[in-house]
């Protein structure tokens, strides 16, 4: 099935979204404006005659000086139809792409991969956190305007020093209240 | 009597622990044995492969996805490999795609003795490590004769093979695939029906077909819970459609099922395996003819100019794909394994992203695991087979 096939299934399930065949050689490839993603993934899953009721992947491609600069891209497969699917989403440099956790519960890591690797927020997820790279890394790694070779310090952790007093008194409000060992 | 006062206890489960198959980190929130939540945090593997791609010239990334999912290396190179040649608009020869289907064969049961092996020993039977593994030396063995290097061969290359298979290729392949089936049988009638075993695996950490689904497992667990979808049949690539074989599958979606699905999968593929073999010939084809990709052949390299010139212009500058961009899927080991290749039309890839079986495996394994006993994880993440460089990349 082609892509505008698909689209004019699951166009009257999402009013108002103005869809895009993109090019694709290896199958149907389409663009969806970020503000209707959510609804276009729910139709494109409940359709019967479509059910993508499996998200491959999501990732990113940063094709900076372009704009807008990242495309967001999600991969589709509808077992029951033996059907696949391409949608991007076009994403400016500060902007957001909603989540799409409510219909994959499986979408949570890969957004939080693409976050961590190119900065595309996502509203709603709740838990974009650092994935691949360490909590307090800086930048996003897989943005083409990210060098390929930096030197950053290893992370160091000031040894534990604790005087006796404070021990003591670790002690006293560990237990309770009910008094440490004798001074 | 006053009640009785209990604290959940928090346990901290790897990274450096052995039976979370490489680096993973579990943080387990316990009611006695009984898992309340668990936190999974990866990226211990992490070394950038994808950025490191994009730097490096189109045949000189074959080496470095190999690395990501170490286990199936050559299910990586495959599906990298048939994603350019996709952009390039590249056929195989006929014996080129079966040698690819041999590879590729190969490497699911070696990864798949690696799966038995690890898993089996986790949950107590330690011999089975020494059995499995005492097999897979041969499949290392035959990836040594290929290309001298045991793990990581990269003899799948864009437009073909690196060169053509070596003598005694033939031989070492139809005395392991002779060998192998009684093997089969040896850790069946070791395992199926042993009842420590079928304890500790029946029942447990159980994927549904819909969960499955919606965490987007599609691989031997999806097929242990009754889908039959293997990328093989559904979207067949190499040639797959010319070999008979079936797709096992089982319905109960516990690490049992997961089991014996992977068990009638090293049976399927010795299956498919014995067909190529018997199809390639011992000498042939072994590249396409594009002289764009393959450079031309020695004997013309040194009589002919314009010969001599492309053959330094390949290994020089490499060779440029057309912008575009596609995704082509296989069936690896550990499930779909796809890549997306995005070329701006230069000599060196825009954007490679390898789709992670291993990566989706350990987002669900919480859902999993949460409200089993502490005893299981081990026996949960065995069986769903993750490889963390495949995870992390």
């Amino acid at each position: 099935m082609d892509a505008a096939a698909i689209i004019d299934i699951i166009a009257p399930a999402v009013p108002g979204a103005s869809y895009e065949v993109g090019a694709g050689i290896d199958g149907a490839t389409i663009y969806v404006p970020a503000a209707h993603i959510v609804e276009t993934c729910r139709a494109l899953r409940d359709t019967p005659s479509l059910q993508f009721s499996t998200l491959i992947e999501i990732t990113a491609a940063d094709y900076l000086p372009r704009t807008p600069r990242f495309e967001v891209v999600y991969h589709l497969l509808s077992i029951a139809r033996r059907l696949r699917v391409r949608l991007k989403v076009r994403v400016g440099d500060g902007e957001t792409v909603p989540t799409v956790q409510s219909i994959w519960p499986g979408a949570g890591w890969p957004e939080r991969e693409v976050w961590d690797m190119f900065g595309i927020i996502f509203q709603g997820h709740g838990d974009l956190r650092r994935l691949l790279t360490p909590e307090d890394w800086e930048g996003h790694p897989a943005r083409k305007d990210y060098p390929v070779q930096i030197k950053k310090a290893a992370q160091t952790y000031e040894p534990l020093e604790i005087s006796e007093a404070e021990f003591r008194a670790n002690l006293v409000r560990d237990r309770g209240g009910r008094g440490g060992p004798k001074a | 009597m006053a009640e009785l006062r209990t604290e959940t206890m928090t346990v901290n489960m790897g990274p450096q622990h052995p039976s979370t198959h490489g680096v993973l980190r579990i943080i387990l929130e316990l009611d006695g044995e009984t898992i309340c939540s668990a936190r999974t945090t990866i990226g211990y593997l992490h070394t950038g492969i994808e950025k490191t791609a994009e730097q490096k010239k189109w045949q000189q990334v074959i080496p470095l996805v190999e690395r990501m999912d170490y286990l199936g290396a050559q299910s990586n190179s495959l599906s990298y490999a048939l994603c350019v040649e996709k952009l390039l608009g590249l056929e195989m020869p006929e014996r080129v795609r079966n040698i690819r289907v041999l590879i590729a064969e190969l490497q699911r049961l070696a990864s798949h003795l690696i799966w038995l092996g690890t898993h089996a020993m986790e949950i107590g039977a330690v011999s089975m490590l020494f059995y499995a593994l005492r097999e897979r030396e041969l499949l290392m063995n035959i990836n040594e004769l290929v290309a001298g290097f045991r793990f990581f061969p990269s003899y799948i290359r864009i437009g073909g093979l690196r060169e053509d298979l070596p003598r005694g290729y033939h031989e070492a392949v139809t005395s392991f695939l002779d060998r192998f089936p009684p093997k089969i049988d040896e850790f069946e009638g070791l395992l199926t029906k042993n009842d420590m075993f079928l304890r500790r695996t029946e029942g447990v950490g159980i994927i549904s077909a819909a969960d499955a689904q919606a965490w987007g497992l599609v691989g031997p667990i999806s097929r242990a819970a009754g889908l039959d979808y293997d990328v093989r049949k559904y979207f067949p690539y190499s040639g797959y459609e010319t070999y008979d074989f079936n797709v096992p599958t089982a319905t109960e979606g516990d690490v049992f099922a997961r089991y014996r699905v992977r068990i009638a999968e090293m049976r399927e593929s010795v299956k498919i395996a014995k067909q190529a073999i018997a199809r390639i010939t011992p000498t042939g084809a072994w590249a396409c003819d594009d002289t764009r990709v393959v450079p031309p052949p020695k004997d013309k390299v040194y009589t002919e100019m314009e010969a001599l010139i492309q053959h330094f212009l390949i290994y020089s500058q490499g060779f440029t794909v057309p912008a575009g961009d596609a995704y082509v899927p296989i069936e690896g080991p550990r499930g779909e394994h796809g890549c997306y290749v995005v070329s701006d039309g230069t000599n060196r890839p825009w954007r490679v992203k390898m789709r992670p079986p291993s990566f989706m495996a350990i987002q669900a394994l919480p859902h999993v695991i949460t409200g089993g006993m502490i005893a299981d994880v081990v026996a949960v993440i065995g069986s769903t087979d993750v490889v963390m460089g495949d995870c992390d990349r």
